[in-house]
């Protein structure tokens, strides 16, 4: 097709732009309303942006119960990205419209800045409320003001499915398993089966760098960065290299475990509680939760919370305020853990008419709290824009060493460098476990 | 190798070449056969997926065929918050984005395939260079544009962007089609006393429609699938793919499916709607 | 609005050239539409703390993920784009011997243009997990499955990211072939046969010169989509098999660091690039004088 180039007549171009503006003048009519509120908020709601309840049930449940406690919000559940790109570039444009923003302490710290000091609510209307102290400081994000308000906890455990039970090594107690004898049942329970029937979340989006910061390390060095590079820390990871060994290979696909548990692809995992519940809930009466496991140093265990911010500039701070008056009450507290399994944070006891997988939960978690040997880790505190870096240096080392079959020594020495240098930057104190020195340093 | 010819009907008394033809005819169709089951079993999967109840999903092995057909799983889908609206904003988006990429498209296209000009291949770098940079890294600078125009959080401000993203792809496509419309044709039509404008449209546009078609159905898709632009420039006002395949990434797989289910559905109605355009060359009626 | 910009910039006495009118409206819309953020990913990509500089592709290029990115994401495009062209050059060419039921397989085949790269990920994730529909139907043959989405075996896991792509954005070139098919006229085909022409000849001869600029136009917008995508190979194997777009994507969300994602941007926008000049070039028709000289 070889196309020589000829002059039309000049009529074609305006011609065609008439006929174009022709067409033009169809657009406004197809474009004239700028779409459908799909947030489900009524006339004069609050913009309450996300990043919990995203399952569609969950988000179901929670809205009933805002409902419930007459907050009149348009409940807008998201992904971490979104929740932050969102926040960043309303704030950057000087045009928020976001009024109450509830997400993971992880979420909320690196966009610290941008939201409003709530001492004042926290030591006013909310000082009844029974906070647990570590929270009260973990608000903080790493400033000397609280940011948010916590709103619920969680925590992880280990669920079971009770056909697995049978290959539980002799003298375990599955409510006080030591790492030992984890790793013993988990090689029993495979050779009988033929495969692994443990699991572990190493999905993208699963959990598997808060089990080396919060379980595996704690239990067997004490400490969580300033003890990465200590023997202690080399004996965990042959440990977990000798368990992952033992687990469903497809774990590097499972972004939570209630799916395979519930299909039977595994029968014991561990992972974060509202990403197990769902297996247990149909039938509450052939699984047990469990706490997880104690290494020599005790049972090391990571405490999950969310809380609820203000952003600087919100269209709405006074009705933002009120609802997160209206989520700390006792009794909506209560009804998120009956609802969606994340546990109170502004009341200490719970009720005793909990039923089926709920009160698994609730008992597996209470005496994971109150074990005698217990060690609280954190998620890491006050890492702001970091935070993805360091969880990123944990993840990093379990790949490195259970998937690609590198050397424990070296990859350790790696990380820590690595750890250590996004440490230089932030000068930040550490966190639980480790003791609160003035600077955060590698050891 | 033969030389003849699937298209050609061998005579009758040539009874070595009929048989020839009807083997050829038989392997088309096998051929054919196997295609369609390449692309029809997995739709076909989800589908049973999406109509499955959550125990079904969890047996192993897992039935292929709609063993016990469930309808709650979807009904709840459908039920949920904004699955409704955000299918509306969904439409006027990929409506508005297919009418002007195709304005805004179409003239670059016709004077790529019509004229000789210099800057026509950095033109073309220039279209190609901004659709190859992700979503992701444009996406939060848009979005601090659009708020401070106001467009941000409106079907039009999604328009915008995916008129951005289809733009490349309509003005190569629609070029390639303009330049297999015979030039002579049209010219042939001026001679016999048509402006250059009516020859287009009386004789470029019809021969050029499939290409057209394919072009829009190109666009619409695009626009009906694109979730991360779509994530970071609305809050309230989401696109079903927004509202759907980002919240359902953490719900159990029966919702999953009946997401992902929810989201062909309409796709597939559309190409059904465009098809008979791109067929209507070959003359083949369907029914 | 374009008009009246254009008309100033133009002295009267000096009709404007029908080209600039058929294309300014494209070129002023994207340039105002994608202009600022463009610009503003360049910038991040080489800006750092105190400078301008190389550090963040430094950062890139250590990143344990980033070369096994690059090599799958060039393994994918090298061994997938042809074998999809080879298909879908050879379901155009079987409807045009219309077949029976010609119409129906047409529309089949066209339906995975309409799947996103988000449900396509879903729907072989349900297809290739380990109590998927692949194993289970071995398993009703009473052969045992395999872990086909297994972290150490790069083999299965690139031929199930590979099928699913395969199976999700061959119907994108076969509508672009079909459309180009139709465009051209039945009697060359016809001439070529009177004169003796095998089917093979004319299609070498005939049919493939003229399909040359459908062919063209979809080889270009495959491959750049084709670095764009990456939600089937992060919903098939999460980060066991790295793509380049993933990882773009994994240091913007996960790591909150817009800097080195823009640096990996710039890469993947390098590689784009270039693979679409060398195509527009390969590709161009001989008898084109257009262009630059």
């Amino acid at each position: 097709m070889a196309t020589s180039p000829h002059r039309p007549p000049a009529g074609l171009s305006r011609r065609s732009l008439l006929g174009g503006a022709a067409a033009l003048a169809a657009v406004p009519l197809l474009s004239s309303c700028v779409g459908f509120n799909t947030s489900g908020g009524k006339a004069g709601s609050l913009d309450f942006l996300s990043t919990q309840f995203t399952p569609v049930e969950e988000k179901q449940r929670f809205e009933k119960v805002l409902a419930d406690a007459k907050v009149n919000a348009a409940y807008n559940a998201v992904e971490g990205n979104v929740f932050a790109s969102t926040l960043t570039s309303q704030a950057e444009a000087g045009s928020v419209q976001v009024s109450l923003a509830g997400a993971m302490h992880g979420e909320l710290a690196p966009l610290a800045d941008r939201f409003t000091d709530v001492d004042g609510l926290l030591k006013g209307k909310l000082a009844q409320a029974e906070y647990p102290k570590d929270l009260l400081e973990l608000a903080k994000a790493g400033g000397s003001t609280a940011k948010y308000i916590p709103w619920m906890q969680a925590s992880y455990v280990v669920a079971v499915h009770k056909r697995a039970l049978e290959w539980l090594p002799s003298g375990a107690d599955v409510n006080s398993l030591t790492y030992d004898q984890y790793l013993d049942w988990a090689i029993a329970a495979r050779k009988a089966n033929g495969s692994p029937v443990f699991g572990f979340p190493a999905g993208p989006d699963g959990l598997y760098a808060r089990f080396v910061q919060g379980h595996l390390l704690p239990s067997f060095t004490g400490g969580q960065v300033t003890t990465f590079r200590s023997a202690d820390a080399i004996d965990a990871w042959k440990y977990m290299k000798e368990l992952w060994a033992n687990f469903v290979p497809a774990s590097t696909n499972y972004d939570n475990m209630q799916e395979p548990l519930a299909k039977g692809e595994v029968m014991v995992a561990w992972d974060h509680i509202a990403r197990i519940i769902e297996a247990p809930k149909g039938n509450p009466d052939e699984w047990l939760l469990v706490p997880s496991p104690k290494g020599p140093k005790g049972l090391g265990y990571m405490l999950v919370v969310a809380g609820l911010a203000i952003p600087d500039g919100a269209p709405d701070p006074d009705g933002a305020t009120d609802a997160i008056l209206s989520l700390s009450e006792p009794d909506v507290q209560i009804e998120v853990l009956k609802q969606n399994t994340f546990f109170p944070v502004s009341v200490t006891e719970l009720p005793d008419d909990l039923e089926g997988a709920t009160k698994l939960a609730a008992e597996a978690i209470t005496a994971q709290r109150e074990a005698k040997d217990a060690i609280m880790a954190l998620p890491p505190v006050g890492t702001g824009e970091r935070d993805g870096e360091v969880t990123a240096v944990f993840q990093n080392s379990f790949r490195q060493i259970c998937l690609d079959d590198r050397s424990i020594k070296s990859v350790v020495d790696e990380q820590a460098a690595e750890l250590q240098s996004i440490l230089d930057d932030l000068k930040i104190p550490c966190w639980a476990p480790d003791p609160a020195e003035a600077v955060c340093e590698v050891g | 190798m033969t030389t003849s010819d699937t298209a050609a009907t061998p005579t009758r008394g040539n009874s070595a070449a009929l048989r020839a033809h009807r083997w050829r005819r038989f392997g088309v169709q096998v051929a054919c056969l196997a295609v369609t089951a390449f692309m029809a079993i997995p739709i076909y999967l989800i589908a049973v997926a999406a109509f499955s109840s959550r125990d079904a999903l969890n047996e192993f092995p897992r039935a292929l065929w709609p063993s016990d057909l469930s309808w709650d799983t979807m009904g709840t889908f459908v039920s949920s918050t904004g699955i409704l609206p955000a299918f509306g904003n969904s439409l006027i988006v990929g409506v508005n984005t297919l009418v002007w990429s195709l304005l805004v498209g179409a003239p670059a296209g016709y004077a790529l395939a019509r004229y000789a000009f210099r800057g026509r291949e950095p033109y073309q770098l220039f279209l190609l260079f901004t659709r190859a940079l992700p979503i992701v890294v444009l996406s939060v600078p848009m979005a601090q544009l659009f708020l401070s125009t106001g467009v941000y959080d409106t079907t039009t401000g999604v328009t915008l962007l995916h008129t951005a993203l289809a733009l490349p792809t309509t003005v190569l496509i629609t070029a390639a089609v303009f330049v297999a419309v015979p030039r002579d044709v049209e010219e042939a039509a001026q001679i016999f006393g048509c402006s250059p404008f009516s020859a287009f449209v009386r004789v470029v546009l019809p021969l050029a429609l499939p290409g057209v078609s394919a072009a829009s159905i190109f666009t619409f898709v695009l626009s009906w699938n694109e979730v991360l632009g779509a994530a970071v420039l609305t809050l309230n006002r989401r696109t079903l793919p927004g509202q759907v395949l980002s919240t359902l990434q953490y719900s159990p797989e029966a919702y999953r499916f009946a997401g992902g289910f929810a989201l062909i559905v309409p796709a597939i109605i559309f190409i059904a709607l465009m098809r008979k355009y791109l067929l209507n060359m070959w003359g083949t009626t369907l029914r | 609005m374009a008009a009246t910009q254009v008309t100033e910039v133009a002295p009267r006495r000096r009709r404007i050239p029908p080209v600039v009118w058929l294309i300014a409206p494209s070129v002023l819309f994207m340039a105002a539409l994608m202009g600022w953020p463009t610009i503003s990913g360049l910038i991040q990509a080489f800006k750092t703390g105190d400078g301008f500089g190389f550090d963040n592709f430094a950062r890139m290029a250590a990143d344990p993920f980033f070369w096994p990115a690059v090599r799958n994401t060039l393994l994918l495009i090298v061994i997938l784009i042809p074998v999809q062209f080879a298909l879908a050059l050879g379901m155009a060419l079987l409807l045009r011997a219309k077949p029976k039921l010609s119409g129906l397989y047409f529309y089949i085949w066209a339906i995975p243009l309409a799947v996103s790269d988000l449900a396509a990920g879903l729907v072989w994730l349900s297809i290739f997990t380990d109590h998927g529909y692949l194993n289970s139907f071995l398993s009703h043959l009473g052969i045992d499955g395999v872990n086909w989405l297994s972290y150490d075996s790069n083999t299965s896991m690139f031929f199930a990211v590979f099928i699913a792509e395969l199976w999700r954005a061959t119907s994108l070139v076969l509508v672009i072939v079909v459309a180009g098919m139709q465009g051209i006229p039945k009697d060359y085909d016809e001439a070529a046969q009177v004169f003796g022409a095998s089917y093979w000849q004319r299609l070498r001869h005939v049919t493939l010169p003229l399909l040359r600029p459908s062919l063209q136009v979809a080889l270009i917008l495959r491959t750049i989509l084709a670095f764009q995508t990456f939600a089937v190979a992060q919903a098939l194997t999460g980060r066991d098999f790295p793509v380049l777009v993933g990882e773009t994507y994994n240091w913007y969300v996960a790591l909150r660091n817009p800097s080195v994602a823009s640096a990996l941007a710039l890469v993947i926008l390098a590689i784009s690039m270039i693979t679409a000049i060398v195509y527009l070039r390969a590709l161009r028709d001989p008898s084109d004088k257009g262009g630059k000289r």
